[in-house]
């Protein structure tokens, strides 16, 4: 009876998770790959191939789309890294107590605002009538006008702003965990501020550093709106490509054939990253 | 810590962690301050405080809340927030549950598929949600002349899309509280005779509903600000983003979009903060 009672109650609470997976997940990908491999020989007739990724790989313009899409991704995930940590590691270690939580509070902020309005809000800052034009031309710094927007700095710029706290969050986490007594150690036994950095505290917050990654890199890879805005027509991002396949040109099945190689290709790096540094998706995403 | 850092590098670490909040500071004040601005482009120089862009009824000024597509817009964006938040908060705390409590064959590799969705590109769960909805509906019409508008671009693929990879946050943040769950509560109840329902409303439910009301306010607010997905499963019924993105594209952008940013950034630090002190607050056991 007992027995009967908890598999019961297990079914009935697996059932919501196999539905979720299964329907909005697996099915839809599975779906995705079928169209994809489908090539359109005459109107309405398909045949099976690898038409449309070959069509990929033949046309130059897409795969450096790719490629360009994938190192400014890397780009973006070092520069978050870099400028997160020292965030992180002030929120975690340095900062008091009461501090702390203010300052971590004052990360979350713009986490919780649109990606749309924080583009938006550049564009506002950064256009040639705009603020930061203005003002130094007020202060006599330059003659005329310039316009900051639609180039690769300006979107590199805009997309660690937009990912940055997703590095940021981990990074305290893990940081916040650490015991002081590790870092006094290391400096007792008479490492200096860069070996301790190197020997101890890196190594340990590894788990955060990575995971940190991961989102940064796959938030950036699969971004929209930044690269668009502040970029313009020469940003020429990956998702760009798929949009323009599937609602401009209507084109499904290299629509579907591009979301697979950009799926793939994210989950290469990903994977990559995982291996080089020895961690796994439990230890550093799925760690709660 | 052991050593103190000398004052030079303590101050030029200070100076950097204002510079870098000033950073995160700068567009959100740059989108708000022009909903202020009395002229008719989201642009310098200033000329005088106005609230004509919130109230003001008539063009060229109309302000946001007598807009009508932009009030139908946040209407959608509230509706498909709320049913997103629900379900994945349902779904969220029955995932807790079943990978806290049970043991089942492939419960690790079932625990990374769950989180899974989190780490697809949004572009890529809109587009295939999408192909097959429209494959579905497509061959039902083909085939037995049934005509399913819910799977064609609408509300109801738009909350799906959301909920796909929202429900992985909830059931995170769920499964985070439920881990430090005393299990002896639980047991002790069962030895007083309390029912297995009765447990579970008065014991284990009272316990989770902070974590559950506080994945309930970020699956609300990351469903409002969705865009990705959304993109690719909107219908005639476009939420808040969309609606304002078009207009941003197609009509250039005034003021009235700043008014729309001020108001959705003060809501969601509103709420932000609401479920801050939700989960701080010592649950009622």
């Amino acid at each position: 009876m007992q027995k009967d009672i908890k598999r019961l109650s297990f079914l009935l609470l697996f059932a919501p998770f196999a539905l979720w997976i299964t329907l909005l997940i697996i099915l839809p990908h599975l779906g995705m790959l079928h169209i994809s491999l489908r090539e359109k020989v005459a109107p309405r007739v398909y045949e099976f191939g690898f038409g449309n990724y070959l069509n990929f790989f033949n046309e130059p313009i897409y795969w450096n789309t790719l490629l360009r899409t994938g190192s400014m991704s890397l780009l973006v995930t070092l520069l978050a890294l870099i400028l997160g940590f020292p965030i992180a590691y002030y929120i975690a270690k340095i900062a008091g107590r009461r501090a702390r939580g203010a300052l971590f509070l004052m990360c979350l902020i713009p986490l919780w605002v649109s990606d749309l309005i924080r583009a938006f809000g550049w564009i506002l800052l950064m256009r040639e009538t705009g603020v930061i034009s203005n003002t130094l031309q007020w202060a006599g710094v330059i003659n005329a006008p310039i316009e900051f927007l639609y180039n690769d700095a300006t979107v590199i710029m805009g997309l660690v702003y937009t990912t940055i706290l997703f590095m940021i969050v981990p990074l305290v986490s893990t940081l916040d965990g650490m015991d002081d007594a590790m870092i006094e150690a290391g400096y007792n036994l008479g490492g200096n501020g860069p070996t301790v950095l190197r020997r101890i505290i890196i190594p340990y917050a590894m788990p955060g550093i990575v995971s940190g990654c991961i989102v940064v890199f796959m938030l950036t890879a699969g971004s929209y709106l930044t690269p668009i805005l502040l970029g313009g027509k020469n940003s020429s991002w990956f998702t760009e490509q798929i949009y323009d396949q599937f609602i401009t040109r209507y084109n499904w099945e290299a629509g579907a054939a591009f979301g697979f190689v950009l799926l793939a290709f994210t989950s290469l790096v990903i994977w990559g990253g995982l291996k080089l540094t020895g961690q796994t998706l439990n230890t550093t995403v799925a760690r709660s | 810590m052991a050593i103190k850092p000398s004052i030079i590098f303590l101050t030029g670490y200070r100076i950097y962690v204002v510079a870098f909040f000033v950073f995160l500071a700068a567009p959100l004040v740059g989108a708000g301050m022009f909903a202020f601005n009395d002229s008719m482009f989201p642009s310098l120089p200033w000329r005088g405080f106005t609230m004509d862009w919130f109230f003001n009824d008539t063009e060229p000024k109309l302000g946001m809340f007598h807009d009508r597509r932009l009030m139908r817009g946040l209407y959608y964006s509230f509706v498909i927030a709320s049913c997103v938040s629900m379900l994945s908060v349902f779904v969220g705390t029955c995932n807790a549950f079943l990978f806290v409590r049970y043991k089942f064959p492939a419960k690790d590799f079932l625990y990374i598929v769950m989180v899974v969705p989190l780490v697809i590109p949004g572009v890529i769960l809109g587009i295939s949600i999408l192909l097959v909805a429209s494959t579905i509906a497509n061959g039902a019409a083909a085939t037995l002349s049934l005509e399913l508008d819910f799977l064609r671009p609408g509300i109801v693929l738009v909350v799906l899309g959301q909920f796909s990879f929202i429900t992985t946050i909830t059931s995170l943040v769920v499964i985070a509280r439920l881990k430090k769950f005393d299990v002896s509560l639980e047991e002790a109840a069962f030895n007083l005779g309390a029912s297995r329902v009765r447990v579970l409303r008065t014991i284990t439910l009272p316990f989770l509903f902070p974590a559950m009301a506080a994945a309930g306010i970020v699956a609300f607010l990351v469903s409002f600000e969705n865009f990705n997905t959304t993109l690719f499963l909107v219908g005639s019924e476009a939420p808040l983003t969309i609606t304002m993105y078009d207009r941003m594209v197609k009509v250039g952008s005034t003021p009235v979009l700043n008014a729309v940013s001020f108001f959705l950034m003060v809501g969601s630090a509103l709420l932000a903060l609401v479920s801050v002190l939700v989960q701080r607050s010592k649950p009622l056991t």
